[in-house]
């Protein structure tokens, strides 16, 4: 074996073209002759649709073409389902209502399109769209979960008769058994609302048709760019060849870019073939709150039993989830919080039920965390107030009932978002809560440095939590590796990118195998005119089910290369090793030839070759979990709380994370520090909210209230441990969403901790300083 | 098409002659007219800081500007800093500290951070996160953008004479 | 988000930017920093048929003494200028203080300070730090002038005295006399955000002790900066203590008039209102002893 270059503290090659602006993004391409989309939304979030005049705009100098849904003719559909129902789980009720690409007769959310403008530039389009005259008919919207239900309430979807998206109940064990011989059964309800992805930068699409070559390129900043390219050719009636979908660099991805049946997806490269002009939408930032998915908005009927010495019996959870107007992302995100529940813990018997409500919201699809947080959250809260109840330290609960290192493979007997049951593959999930107290010194702050600020009038509370992080689900990925004349190597794979490090951390996999640098390894994702198989970027995947194709790829080449090198150094196999970008016998180091010159004479350009072999040192290769692979941890933390004005400083934040192998430490220190400040964002900042007739009141980062530098601890310490999972030859395990899921509930316990005279128990989320400030004054009455 | 009007400005040392309408927005001409794609936009209000620029040195939002504003003045923007095979100090403390993950917000970032990082020889954490405040990250959490704005700090402290001969050395070469 | 299209005048003095206003009447909207107006437009919330841009007019871009001893504020003074500014910091230094909670430093780099007022929104630092010192705004149309006390300039929210064709030109801030103590403090979610409450105070004591004068004004609790007359009875003539301040800060809690909005309700504003008058009374008496 060469140099170790997995688990190496890599600087990142794709830096450089980024840190001097040189790196493209899809805003930046430009194509001659291409003219601009805007698209006209509702304002309204339920209503009929009346009439359309596009008359006006039409005649506006600069205008090509305005489009509504009755223009599109017969090429107007819904759909398609970009995820399947879940048939897999024995009862379940699934009303698919896929996505229209733009409303007809009906508007059913705040922001559905209505109309599209092609114009000579955005300028002009956006003028044009104050031309269009929209004649709605409006409805009573319904936005309220449980109301939704009710008898009486406005149907979103007339055809079915009710706003019952789905109803899926699964069970492990026998819940109502345990708690009957349970010493304790605590109920509680829990609120938690909705949030953004908010990427940097915004979703963007550039469609050029070439009717010469009756080709179309596709530029797209998507996560999903073999499902875009399918969608589109399917939509068209073109071959999968003719569609191209490039993935250029993309600016933060977090999970909505993974739709591929928004109007843009489907609309534009139609009008393309039309107007035979390159068209270019970027979506502003309004419209990212108004057009883009989001995440979250569940009530949670929870119950806990346990014996009085704290060991957790059962567990019941009944919770309605918003999937806002229609439901083209399947159950992924309430089937996340299914399987995330029990999370660490050994939970004999387990009881779960999602009501999936269709509301006059934004369509619901997975953000960083995907459900999982939700689980997690309520569990965690529950072990709070159980802790307390018990007088038990959150500490000592949650020691007493975490799954220990001999039971893995641990099966949860729940069917997760991968349809299949969730099995826990490997970890060691006493030691991470462990090195978390340990790191945070939990009992010298609880015994020595609590008391003393308290006594000074100080607020400081402290939490600590659990996590799992169900990663790295199926079906699959590939890729394929190729070392060419000049001794570089490129690996190419289907999935896209959005800022996770691949092109350094993919490269490192190949330059191990095939023992070159790692900068001399280019990396290409997302790009179907490269490579044509593949599903995506999601679920925290992209490193272990990509990686592990790449991995086995690359080995392929190694072995590829060696053989080939002991023919021509007539040289056994075992005596030879690469590194360096050459391959030499171990104990005769001039008695080498190089990589490039190997990849030359394995593409002969004359003469015969051998009858089986296949040309070039190239291979591809692909890589399908049987399961998802889990990650798990613990998070730590010290708020101090104003007391006057409730303002809040993280003091403390510690998290310790097993992802198994680890390919690039640094990057992966990166991941979690950015899961931690979305979950930061998702504990005290971050709220889409809506009043009750479906309008976004913050529909602006002036109203959405990203975290900055200054929300931030000073500094987040990180712990890791390492239990390669089983189930792939890296060993590895996601991590992408890790620092997200635990921080709510760490934040949550840490608030009540500091505000323990007050005696309040948290029960949403997110929470704000006006928030905490009117719970105490509810409490205090 | 409303009116046209001639402007005659500075960006990266070169001069610049164009005619715009008056509601092109700085940000739009500096991307769509001149090409300098390095100049990101993420709200268009003022909040993200990704388009942040130096206007005659000191940073600024382009999308808060008419191009038109710029008549006579002096930009500069992230790609007159330094090149991919000579990074300026503040770049390669970004490259060396992984401070940064998409790269979207970074140009905002690295223009916010220049004349602080120019101004400043040994600033605090505190003091780089504040200065920080009018920029938002959504990978990274700020913790590695802190770490290389301080590591630039001092590399461009102990060794001022080297970072300009870099600078120097990039120019040299873009021309 | 592009903004409408408008016809752009960049006039290079003072005289010729009344003469365009004076034209364009109600079609004209002047452009000083532009960091709230242009955020606007860009949402189409906003949508001046012209833009009279001072941007080019040196005249208004200065920080000077006044003849009374007080500080001269050209209007298209930069935000970073008068933050940065040492005349500010040793005559004004209530302004100094407040003037880093204003945004983020790329938007005080670009907006004015003049512009800050004359936008007159209640939840921004500068029309109640205006309020709070007293000040003198020099008002100019074509052909005439006049000067407004800060305590009747402010009509409503985004609604000032100023017509359509008028402009902020200068701010005088008038002399703090001996024994003036001056304190700013604002919450906000989050560093450079609006503040939820903010409050500027300034306060005066006699040669017992007493204090003779107290204004506190306060932000986001109201139609226009508030200015907190109940509190401030309380104080007139007491020896400040503990008791009389938090008294203050009590009334100051009552009499305000916030609303309530996605980021705060009015329970909480009319708290912090009371904790931030209280807050800034401590330190402003401190200051003035």
């Amino acid at each position: 074996m060469s140099t170790k270059v997995i688990g190496q503290r890599i600087k990142r090659n794709e830096d450089p073209q980024l840190l001097t602006g040189q790196a493209l993004f899809t805003d930046d391409v430009q194509l001659s002759g291409m003219v601009h989309a805007a698209f006209l939304r509702s304002d309204h979030a339920h209503a009929m649709i009346k009439s359309i005049d596009t008359s006006v705009a039409k005649k506006r100098p600069g205008v090509l073409a305005v489009y509504t849904a009755e223009d599109f003719g017969d090429y107007w559909h819904v759909g398609p389902l970009q995820v399947p129902p879940p048939l897999a789980i024995p009862g379940a009720v699934f009303n698919a209502r896929p996505l229209p690409p733009i409303a007809k007769d009906k508007v059913r959310f705040s922001g559905e399109p209505l109309a599209v403008v092609i114009a000579e530039s955005r300028y002009i389009a956006e003028d044009a769209l104050a031309d269009i005259l929209v004649e709605l008919e409006p409805l009573k919207a319904i936005t309220n979960l449980e109301k939704a239900l009710e008898p009486g309430a406005p149907l979103l979807h007339d055809d079915l008769g009710t706003n019952l998206a789905a109803d899926v109940r699964q069970e492990h064990g026998n819940y109502a058994e345990a708690s009957a011989k349970a010493d304790v059964v605590i109920k509680r309800r829990f609120h938690i609302d909705r949030g953004a992805a908010a990427a940097m930068e915004n979703r963007g699409f550039v469609v050029d048709w070439d009717k010469r070559s009756r080709q179309m390129n596709v530029w797209s900043n998507c996560q999903a760019p073999i499902p875009l390219r399918n969608t589109i050719a399917a939509n068209l009636g073109l071959t999968a060849s003719q569609v191209r979908v490039i993935t250029p660099f993309v600016g933060g991805g977090f999970g909505p870019k993974i739709m591929t049946s928004q109007a843009e997806d489907v609309l534009l490269p139609w009008i393309a073939m039309r107007l035979e002009r390159p068209i270019k939408w970027i979506e502003d930032r309004r419209e990212n709150f108004l057009a883009t998915t989001s995440e979250r908005d569940q009530i949670h009927d929870v119950e806990i039993a346990l014996t009085k010495d704290g060991k957790i019996l059962g567990f019941s959870d009944t919770f309605y989830h918003n999937t806002g107007a229609y439901d083209p992302y399947g159950m992924t995100v309430p089937l996340n919080t299914h399987t995330h529940t029990t999370g660490s813990y050994d939970i004999a018997n387990f009881f779960t039920r999602v009501i999936m409500v269709f509301t006059n919201t934004m369509i619901v699809t997975p953000v960083r965390g995907a459900g999982r947080m939700y689980g997690v959250y309520i569990m965690e809260r529950m072990l709070d107030i159980a802790a307390k109840q018990l007088k038990l330290s959150p500490v000592e609960i949650r020691q007493r009932n975490l799954i220990q290192s001999n039971q893995f493979p641990y099966k949860t007997g729940i069917i997760g978002q991968d349809f299949v049951e969730n099995i826990l593959d490997s970890g060691n999930y006493p030691a991470t809560l462990q090195k978390a107290v340990e790191m945070i010194e939990y009992d010298k702050f609880v015994k020595e440095e609590q008391p003393r600020l308290r006594a000074e009038g100080k607020k400081v509370g402290i939490g600590v939590v659990c996590f799992v992080e169900g990663t790295a689900v199926g079906p699959y990925e590939g890729a394929r590796v190729n070392v060419d004349g000049t001794g570089k190597v490129t690996v190419v794979t289907g999935i896209s990118s959005q800022g996770q490090g691949h092109f350094t951390s993919f490269a490192q996999l190949v330059a191990e195998q095939v023992g070159v640098k790692v900068g001399d390894v280019r990396v290409i994702t997302g790009d179907t005119g490269h490579f044509h198989w593949g599903a995506g970027t999601f679920a925290s995947r992209g490193a272990t089910v990509a990686g592990n194709a790449i991995y086995t790829a690359a080995t392929k080449v190694r072995n590829k290369a060696l053989d080939l090198a002991s023919k021509v150094l007539e040289t056994p196999l075992e005596e030879l090793e690469i590194e360096d970008g050459v391959v030499r016998v171990a104990d005769i180091p001039q008695k080498s030839i190089s990589l490039g010159e190997l990849a030359t004479r394995a593409n002969p350009m004359r003469g015969t070759i051998d009858p089986n072999m296949e040309p070039g040192l190239e291979a591809t290769a692909f890589y399908g979990p049987p399961h998802g692979a889990t990650g798990q941890g613990a998070v730590a933390m010290i708020v101090d709380v104003d007391p006057e004005t409730y303002a809040v400083k993280i003091k403390r934040f510690v998290i310790v994370h097993d992802c198994g192998t680890v390919i690039n430490p640094l990057i992966l220190d990166g991941q979690i520090q950015g899961g931690v400040s979305m979950g930061i964002g998702n504990s005290y900042y971050e709220q889409i909210i809506y009043d009750g007739h479906g309008q976004v009141m913050n529909a602006s980062l002036m109203d959405y209230l990203l975290p900055l530098s200054t929300d931030m601890p000073l500094k987040m310490e990180l712990g890791h441990i390492s239990t390669p999972s089983p189930l792939n030859p890296l060993g590895a395990k996601g991590v992408g969403e890790a620092g997200a899921i635990p921080t709510p509930a760490a934040f949550a316990q840490a608030m009540e901790n500091a505000l323990a005279d007050e005696k309040i128990e948290i029960l949403q989320s997110p929470l704000s300083q006006s928030i905490m400030w009117q719970m105490v004054q509810e409490k205090r009455k | 098409m409303s009116d046209l009007y001639a402007i005659k400005l500075t960006v990266n040392g070169a001069v610049v002659e164009r005619e715009v309408e008056g509601r092109l927005l700085l940000s739009d001409f500096l991307r769509h007219e001149l090409c300098l794609t390095g100049t990101h936009v993420g709200c268009e209000h003022g909040v993200c800081g990704a388009c942040t620029i130096l206007f005659d040195g000191q940073p600024v939002r382009s999308c808060l500007m008419f191009a038109v504003q710029a008549n006579r003045h002096e930009i500069r923007t992230v790609e007159g800093l330094g090149t991919m095979e000579h990074l300026h100090p503040l770049q390669e403390a970004f490259h060396e500290k992984h401070g940064l993950q998409c790269g979207f917000c970074t140009p905002g970032i690295l223009m916010t951070m220049i004349p602080f990082v120019e101004s400043h020889h040994n600033p605090t954490h505190e003091e780089i996160r504040e200065a920080l405040a009018g920029n938002i990250c959504r990978c990274t959490g700020y913790e590695f953008i802190v770490d290389a704005v301080q590591l630039a700090t001092q590399k461009m402290h102990a060794g001022m004479k080297i970072a300009e001969a870099s600078i120097a050395n990039a120019i040299q070469e873009k021309r | 988000m592009k903004p409408a299209p408008f016809k752009y005048y960049a006039p290079e003095s003072l005289s010729e930017a009344l003469d365009v206003l004076a034209q364009l009447g109600y079609d004209g909207k002047i452009l000083a920093g532009g960091q709230s107006l242009i955020a606007t437009m860009n949402f189409r919330m906003s949508q001046p048929a012209a833009l009279v841009d001072l941007n080019n007019i040196k005249e208004l871009f200065f920080i000077r003494p006044a003849n009374d001893g007080g500080l001269s504020i050209g209007t298209m003074t930069r935000s970073s200028t008068v933050e940065h500014d040492k005349l500010v910091a040793k005559q004004s230094p209530l302004v100094a203080e407040a003037m880093p909670f204003i945004a983020h430093p790329q938007i005080r780099n670009r907006g004015t300070f003049g512009g800050a007022v004359a936008h007159a929104d209640p939840a921004g630092q500068a029309p109640a730090l205006v309020l709070a010192l007293n000040a003198k705004l020099l008002l100019k149309k074509k052909g005439s002038e006049r000067w407004f006390d800060a305590d009747d300039f402010f009509m409503g929210p985004f609604t000032s005295v100023l017509e359509p064709d008028e402009m902020l030109v200068e701010i005088v801030l008038p002399p703090l006399p001996a024994h003036t103590g001056t304190a700013y403090k604002h919450v906000a979610r989050q560093s450079g955000a609006t503040s939820l409450v903010g409050c500027a105070t300034v306060v005066k004591l006699d040669d017992k002790g007493r204090c003779s004068t107290a204004k506190m004004v306060l932000q986001s609790v109201g139609m226009t900066p508030f200015n907190a007359v109940q509190a401030a009875k309380l104080l007139i003539g007491q020896v400040p203590g503990e008791d009389i301040i938090r008294a203050a800060g009590e009334a100051a809690s009552k009499e305000v008039d916030p609303g309530t909005d996605i980021h705060a309700t009015e329970a909480y504003r009319r708290h912090l209102a009371g904790v931030l008058v209280r807050q800034t009374l401590n330190e402003a008496f401190t200051r003035a002893r």
